[in-house]
Parts: C-alpha cells; structure tokens; sequence
C-alpha cells in the first residue's frame, strides 16, 4: 500500500489525517494492530483483483455497459410468473424506499428511527387488514422462508411432525422447506385432481399425528383452492392447524383464507410494489390470529404500539422480544437477523395508495384478464388448460395435442420479442397474466400461438 | 444581535424531525384515492362476464378490506414524515451500531442499478437476454472467492444469517452423504459468535455447545478441547469476535475441529478490517459467509434486504445451494443439475440489487483499495479506542494493552457503578446529539456493554463528534444524571412504556388488534 492512496469512500486515508491518527494512537504503522494476526496467516501481495475504476466516471461506464448486455422484455410482451411478477409500481413507492433515511438505516432505537417502526407497524396494519388477521410479522427473507417457518410453527405448536401437503407447490419453494423442516416434520403429499385439492383424500389422510395440512392458493398453476373451508374444518376436529400460503395480491376480491379457517397464513410480497430484480426482490409474511401460544412461535421481530410519556403520542417497540434469537440466542425460535424490512415498507406504501377501491378495482382485472387469456389460448386448436379449476393470474396450458413442446413455443415465442410463459413439463406451459398485460398484448399472444400450432399440425 | 455570527457551540444543537404523524389508518377520507389501476377493456369485460360473481361464493370477499383511502400527495407527505422520523447512516456517524459494518453505502451504486435493464429483468427470461447480469454475479462470485481464499461462491442468500444457515445446512448434508448423520449431533460456537451461529445450528437439528472466553477474551481452548468428539458435527466462530480481539490460535481451532472429523464454519460478519490481510481459507476454514450488506457496502435498508455470500472450499463445492453461474467462453449460464446441493435457500439467484452494488464497490477499489479501506477501518477504530478510553468509567475489558480489530466491545461498568446509569439510558441521551449506539447482543457478557465500530466512512472529524458527544452524555451522568435518565428531550417522541409489550391481553400488533382491544364497542 503505498500512502498516497486516497479514496473518495476513505476519508482517512489523506496522508496528514492518517499520521495524525496513527501518532495519536502511539502506533508506528498500520501493521501494528494486526499484530495478533500469526504471520502464516498472513496474506501478503495484493488480491488478484480487477483493475479499480476508481473514477466514478469510469465505474459509471463499466457498469452501465455490463447491464446495457441485459435485453428486458417489453411491458406486456411477458407471460412469466412462477414466483416473480411484473406488476405495476407506482412512482410514490419508489420515491419513499429510495429515501436515504430509510434506505440506509439499520437497527436504531425506536426514538432515533421512530420512522422506520411506524413505517412497519403500518405494514403490519395494511396487511392484517387485507388477511383479515391480527398478526403480521416484520417481513421474513421471502415466500419460501415464510412457509418454511409457518410449517415448523405448526410443527411446535401441535408438538406434531406431519404436514400434508394438498396442492401443487413451487418445486423451489418444497426443495427449500423440505431441506428445512427436515429435523422437525414429515411432509407427505396428496396428489391434486383437476389441478385442485383432492378434499376427500385429504381428509382421509387426517390423523392425531398430524401437525397441519398446507394449502397453496394460488397453487403454483395458479388454481384457486375452493374447498379450504372443508379440509379446515376437518384439520381442526384431529388437532391439526391449517397452514396456508397465497399472494395478497388478489385479496381485494378473493375471501382471505383466515375466513376459510387459516390458522396461518404466508406467502410473498413482491407482488406489492416491487420490481421484479431478476428474482432479488422477495420478503416473506407470516400471518396469525392474535392467540399468545402461536405468536409466541414466530421467530420473526413484531413491533407494537406502545405510549410514551407524552399524552396522544405514538411510541412503538418489539412484542415478546424474549421468543427471538436476539435475545436467547438457541432457546429462542429458529432465528431472527437481517431480512426485508424495506419491501414491508413498500408494500404498506402500495397498500396505503391502492386503498380498499384500488385493490378490489385491480383483483377484478387481474380475475378478467386471466380469464379472457385462458377463452383466447385455449379456443387455439390443439392448446388445453390442464384443469378447470379457477384460476388467478396463472394456469397451464397443455400443447401435446398440438404436437408442440413447451420449450419449442417459448424458443419460437421469443424470436418475437415475448416470453409466452414457463416450461414445468415437456408440453405443459405455465403462462402468467397481471395487469400489465393489456387485451391486445394477450390477443397478440395467441395470434402467434395459433400461427405457431398451424405450422405445427401441417 | 447582528453579525457577525458566533461560532458554534461544541456540540451539535440537533433535534430530530417531530411531525407528531398520525397512523396511516387515522388519515383516511372516505372516497380519496391514492392511484388508479388499470381496468379490463369493454371489450375483454363482454367476452368473459362479470368474473367475480363467476367465483364460488366461498371464494369471494364479502366487504373489501378496511385499507385507508388517501390521496396521493397525502399518501406521499405521511411517507416522507415517517423517513425525516428515521437516521440512516447517510445522516448520522453511524459508528454506534457495532458489528453491523455501517459503512457509506455510495449514491453511485444505487444509481446504477435503477435501470429497467436490471429491475425489469425477470429471472426466467432466456439467458441470452440477461447475460450482463449474469456475468456481474458470476465475477462478484470470482472476487469473493480470491477474498475468501474459498474454492467457490454462492450469493443466494438474502442476509447474513441465512447465510449462516446454509452454512450449516451444507455441513449437515455433507455429515449425511458421509453416512454420520445421525452421529454428529453437536454444534460449538462460542458466545461472542453472532447468536444466529447458535439459532441456526438449534434450527438444523443440533445440540449447540457455547464456549466462554477465557480471562484475556479468547475463547477457551481447553473448554474447546473438552467439547470435541466424535459427536461434533462443526465448529461456527467469528473472528475477529464481537468484542474485536483477533484470536491469533484460529488456525489450531479448526485444526482441532478437523482432527475429530468435524468441518469448520467461519462468520465473517466481521470480516471489514481483515479484507487482503487474512483469509478464511488460509486458516483451514471449509465455509465462510461475508454479508455484502456490511463489509461490501450495499445499504441496510432499514433491516433488509441484505445478500449473504457463501464461500466454500473444495469438498463443499457439491453441497450449494444451486443453481451456479458457470461460465463457457464468453457465455454465462446457470447449471441446476447438481445432486448432492442442499438445493434451493430463496427463490432464483440472490437478492440482485445488492450484489450489483457490491460488484460495483469492489470495483471501484479494487485489490490496493480493499486493503486500504480494512487497514483504516482498523486506524479509525483503535484511534477511537484510545478516545473513548479517556473517558472516565468507559472501558475495554479483556486483552488490555492490546490492539483491536474493526470493532470494540466496551463498557460503562465503572461509569454505572458510580451513577446508577445503564449504558442503554446512556444510548437513548446519545440520541439527543444525532447520534446512537447499540449495546451488544445478548446475554451481556461485558457489563453495561457498548459496541462501537467505525469502519473506514467516516472521517476524523466526525469520530471526534462522536468521542464528545460520549464525553458529555457521561459527564451528564455524573453531573445531571435526570437529565439523561429522562431521556430522550429532542427526539421524535419522548420516553416509550414497554410493559404492554409483553403482555397478550394489552399488546397491539396492528392497528386492528389495537381497535379490537381498546375500542371495541366505540361509536365509529
């Protein structure tokens, strides 16, 4: 290190700063305080680095042209879901995450970042509103650390080990709840009939062994679950709890499942006011009743309203601090650390600016628009839906009787400039549908889908 | 009076914004709208009906949620109150929050990512639409991996501690293809190793042992030597720990570790002052995690989103997390088929904004940039060090006369002794001047602990703030102690009341459960 480096991020690395410091702390030379460090350990040389752009002009070029090689697909002309979704995000949401008081603040008292526990603690409101249910937690990772956790709770909660799973799960959310709930619970599956839950059969497999049963509504083919109310009902007459995992976005119209007898509810929020981020930008919720024995399962932090000393004064603070792993490290439960505090912050901005009318105005056009996507690809000769479930946002489309795999029309597809959906078997296409997705650009979809299985069939 | 204008006072006049905001619920006007969505065409409406009356009548909501009805502006200005409510380290010297790494987060690095060309992307896209993107994971992955001295990288994990579970998830899976499973049961960490080494093994199924420092702060070897066996499936150390002294045997900890067939996790949450100067793999670790939101400078964002970075030596490399980032030529692609990974920890690849931020810090400082950006973290902190330590009642228990790492774990034991005042009540007055601290984590091993870390962002001048600001919050304590025992009086909001916090009947988790609670029955 020669000592006229000075980086603009280095304050103190200015030559006269430097060895003012240094003489303050008696110290001769930098290298005096790694004198702990054994030589051996020692890494000597510099790293084997890139270059530093330490111009931020340079930087600026670098970086721009590296990302200026990614091609998004143009608003409309994508039919991807399967756990990332292209909504609309209003400009009022960015403009509140992007503030530097919240974007680069961490873990502060509840006076100095008083802002940031209200921010939450209304997230919490707006989301307890829209489930129909008391407890929200501080956001988790995202939606599949969210299921993990809220099966485990059910898991310590029962004292029991087996979970049923009832409806067609995200293969990457399973792969991660199975490698996590591995030391506490057994999951078996109940193979879905028509895409939905196969009630009977679950009901059948219901035993005093059972922790909960899991229900996905959406599923991951986007099947809206209907009888919920049912196999709740029978889960609770053996003891079990009823886990269920759904994307809010939809709870404008759609009956929250703490109505259909949820015990816990879980899921995403990428869905509310957040981009998509090639998949980097999900948090997870977890939802209760305000019952003492569950929350005090939760792993995660849950701010409450509190008084202060003055009359009329909002003061917030963590509720039962004493379950985390802060506070008893392995006694507590699972455990609590950095998460996704400020997508909970987004996602109370997009629910505090969507409102009641804004949230049933958009499940209705997310409902229609699914609906007229299905009439449109499905009147294409040889294109089925592989159930006839109701559906939310996404469905399948089975393409064997039109000679056509899924990877043949997405390759086709995308010389076009659209991504018609996701590939989850030889002929079966996962295609996503928001509100983004206009008429036209769901009519243009099947045209070329149509032309595509014309050429096919010939 | 008239100019001239007197010279300030040696503390800041500070008080924070105090909008006296009401809950967002407490601003609705019935009809108000804060955006308007886009609706089906007529068109599209005459082809499939009125949708939501097609739905079973179970799956319908009967009153559309109680969410608050605003305007816009409203929607904004109650938004933008809260934030001027909070300090980010873009405002304060955020040198207080201890083995967090608050660093300067640069406005460059947000810049750039907030273009359509990465916040667009979606993660199923064709991959030769998003070979920029891949091609900036695959070489922050590269970088990591020379920091780390590690065979191979993986950025899947959202924050530290979930890096730290996939830590010890890939341990346990790499125990279970060795076919000893069932017989290591046992995790040691020791207790000034960030809890979650301790949560997440618990998690994982295993029996946590805690190791104690001995009386010069190192953790103890021979209670380290008693703990190992044939059960033991790890070793999960920090090093430099929490309280900032470097533990000079760290290579014989993991050899002990190994001699017992058991692998060796490092946390380096801490890794800020050791960056080019020692590397997890030089010292025979198998694993290590670095948080990008600490030592790599992408901001806190309030709690999170953060990215973890798990590095790994060769005979972890099968158990990632998958899918990885393999380069051919000039093409990146993602590589799923891997059998014996522990498979998915979050959803795609990583928490994408974060880790563009951190190849872009990286790259504006390169090897010679790293170095220096550790070797005065280490200044800045040994210089305050011997500030604070001039502070009568401040101390800096165990290896005395010694120099520290980053961080510093001390304590106002001798300063409570003699005023009654905790550090916590210290913590809040702090607030008062624009600046916090954070104690330590729990249980509170050094007494009346408080954890300083001032990383390379700030400059000499303000660390000299913050050694006066301490000066005077602890002569108050001697001199005025109501003062600081009433705390805070230029805050946001004044003293807040915790016993309801804890109690089922009274706490409020939400607004609704606060309605329910106190106001049920109420008109309105």
């Amino acid at each position: 290190m020669t000592d006229t480096f000075v980086h603009p991020y280095i304050p103190n690395s200015a030559p006269a700063v430097k060895a003012a410091m240094l003489a303050e702390t008696g110290a001769a030379a930098v290298k005096d305080f790694y004198a702990d460090i054994p030589d051996e350990l020692r890494f000597t040389g510099l790293l084997d680095l890139p270059e530093a752009l330490v111009a931020e002009q340079d930087l600026v070029a670098h970086v721009t042209d590296l990302l200026s090689c990614n091609r998004p697909v143009a608003v409309g002309r994508s039919f991807l879901g399967a756990g990332t979704y292209r909504h609309f995000v209003p400009a009022v949401v960015e403009e509140v995450i992007n503030r530097s008081e919240f974007l680069t603040a961490y873990a502060g008292e509840p006076y100095e970042d008083h802002g940031r526990f209200q921010a939450l603690f209304e997230y919490q409101s707006l989301m307890a509103e829209l489930l129909a249910m008391d407890v929200v937690n501080v956001p988790t990772y995202d939606g599949f650390q969210a299921a993990a956790t809220a099966l485990s709770m059910a898991g310590r909660f029962t004292g029991r080990r087996r979970v049923i799973v009832v409806s067609d799960t995200n293969p990457d959310k399973m792969s991660k709840v199975l490698d996590f709930t591995k030391p506490v619970l057994d999951l078996v599956g109940v193979p879905t009939v028509n895409g939905s839950a196969d009630a009977a059969a679950v009901i059948a497999e219901l035993d005093v062994e059972t922790a909960a049963i899991w229900v996905e509504t959406p599923s991951f083919r986007g099947v809206l679950e209907t009888a919920v109310t049912e196999m709740a009902r029978a889960a609770h007459a053996v003891g079990a709890l009823v886990v269920v995992g759904t994307d809010p976005i939809g709870l404008g119209v759609l009956a929250p499942p703490a109505e259909q007898g949820a015990d816990i509810v879980c899921g995403d929020i990428q869905s509310l006011g957040l981009r998509q981020w090639f998949g980097g930008a999900h948090a997870g919720f977890i939802a209760l009743h305000d019952d003492p024995g569950l929350v005090m399962e939760l792993p995660s932090r849950l701010f409450g309203l509190a008084s202060t000393d003055v009359e009329g004064e909002y003061g917030f603070g963590d509720i039962a601090y004493d379950r985390t792993s802060f506070a008893v490290r392995e006694e507590g439960k699972e455990w609590v650390g950095t998460a996704a505090a400020l997508w909970g912050i987004a996602a109370g901005v997009y629910l505090s600016l969507m409102g009641p009318r804004g949230m049933v105005d958009l499940g209705e056009t997310l409902l229609a628009r699914t609906a007229y996507a299905v009439k449109a690809l499905t009147a294409i000769e040889g294109v089925d839906l592989t159930d006839d479930a109701p559906h939310l946002r996404e469905f399948v489309l089975d393409l064997t009787r039109a000679g056509l795999t899924a990877a043949e029309v997405i390759a086709a597809l995308r010389r076009d400039g659209i991504e018609p959906g996701v590939e989850i078997g030889t002929n079966e296409l996962l295609v996503c549908v928001t509100e983004v997705n206009t008429m036209a650009d769901i009519d243009d979809l099947a045209s070329r889908l149509s032309a595509l299985c014309e050429r096919g069939a010939s | 009076m008239s100019l001239p204008i007197a010279p300030k006072p040696p503390l800041r006049r500070f008080h924070e914004a105090r909008w006296d905001e009401p809950i967002v619920f407490e601003l609705s006007t019935p009809g108000e709208r804060g955006v308007l969505v886009s609706r089906p065409e007529p068109d599209l409406l005459s082809t499939v009906g009125d949708v939501v009356d097609a739905l079973p009548t179970s799956l319908r909501r009967k009153t559309p949620p109680v969410l608050p009805e605003m305007g816009q502006m409203r929607v904004l200005k109650h938004y933008l109150r809260l934030s001027q409510e909070n300090l980010g380290a873009d405002l304060n010297a955020d040198i207080g929050q201890g083995t967090c790494t608050m660093k300067y987060s640069p406005k460059v690095n947000d810049a750039l990512i907030r273009t359509p060309s990465l916040a667009d992307l979606h993660p199923l896209q064709s991959e030769d639409s998003v070979q920029g993107i891949l091609e900036i994971i695959w070489a922050t992955e590269q970088m990591l991996a020379e920091i780390s001295g590690m065979e191979r990288v993986s950025l899947q994990t959202s924050g530290g501690s979930a890096a730290i579970w996939a830590n010890i998830a890939m341990i346990r899976a790499y125990h279970e293809a060795a076919g000893q499973g069932e017989q290591r049961d046992e995790v040691i960490t020791t207790i000034f190793s960030h809890p979650s080494n301790a949560a997440t093994a618990k998690t994982a199924g295993y029996t946590v042992v805690t190791l104690y420092p001995d009386a010069d702060g190192y953790p103890d070897i021979e209670a380290f030597k008693a703990a190992l066996s044939p059960r033991t499936a790890a070793l999960m150390i920090t090093n430099p720990e929490d309280t900032g002294i470097y533990n000079p045997r760290i290579a014989e900890f993991v050899d002990l570790a190994h001699s017992v067939g058991a692998l060796a996790a490092y946390d380096q949450a801490n890794a800020n002052g050791i960056l080019g100067v020692t590397r997890a793999r030089d010292a025979g670790f198998d694993t290590c995690h670095f948080n990008l939101h600490k030592t790599f400078s992408t901001p806190h964002g309030s709690g999170g989103p953060g990215s973890g970075a798990t590095a790994v030596s060769d005979r972890l490399v099968p158990f990632l997390p998958g899918p990885l980032v393999e380069r051919d030529g000039d093409r990146f692609f993602w590589d799923a088929d891997r059998p014996m990974s522990i498979g998915k920890v979050a959803p795609f690849y990583g928490v994408v904004p974060n880790i563009v931020r951190a190849y872009a810090w990286m790259r504006s400082l390169g090897a010679e940039g790293l170095r220096e950006a550790a070797e005065i973290a280490v200044l800045n902190n040994n210089y305050l060090m011997k500030r604070i330590l001039e502070i009568p009642g401040a101390s800096a228990p165990y290896a005395t006369g010694r120099r520290r790492i980053e961080q510093v774990r001390y304590s106002w034991q001798d300063l409570y002794e003699e005023t009654g005042i905790t550090s916590e009540e210290m913590g809040v007055r702090a607030t008062d001047f624009g600046v916090h601290y954070w104690t330590s984590h729990h249980p509170f091993v050094v007494p009346q602990p408080f954890t300083l870390e001032p990383t390379e962002s700030y400059s000499k001048e303000e660390i000299d703030e913050y050694v006066a600001i301490m000066t005077e919050v602890a002569r108050e304590a001697r001199e005025t102690p109501d003062v600081v025992r009433t705390a805070p009086h230029n805050q946001t909001v004044h003293h807040i009341h915790h016993d309801d916090l804890d109690d089922p009947e009274r706490w409020a988790p939400s607004w609704r459960a606060y309605q329910r609670k106190y106001f049920a029955g109420d008109d309105g």
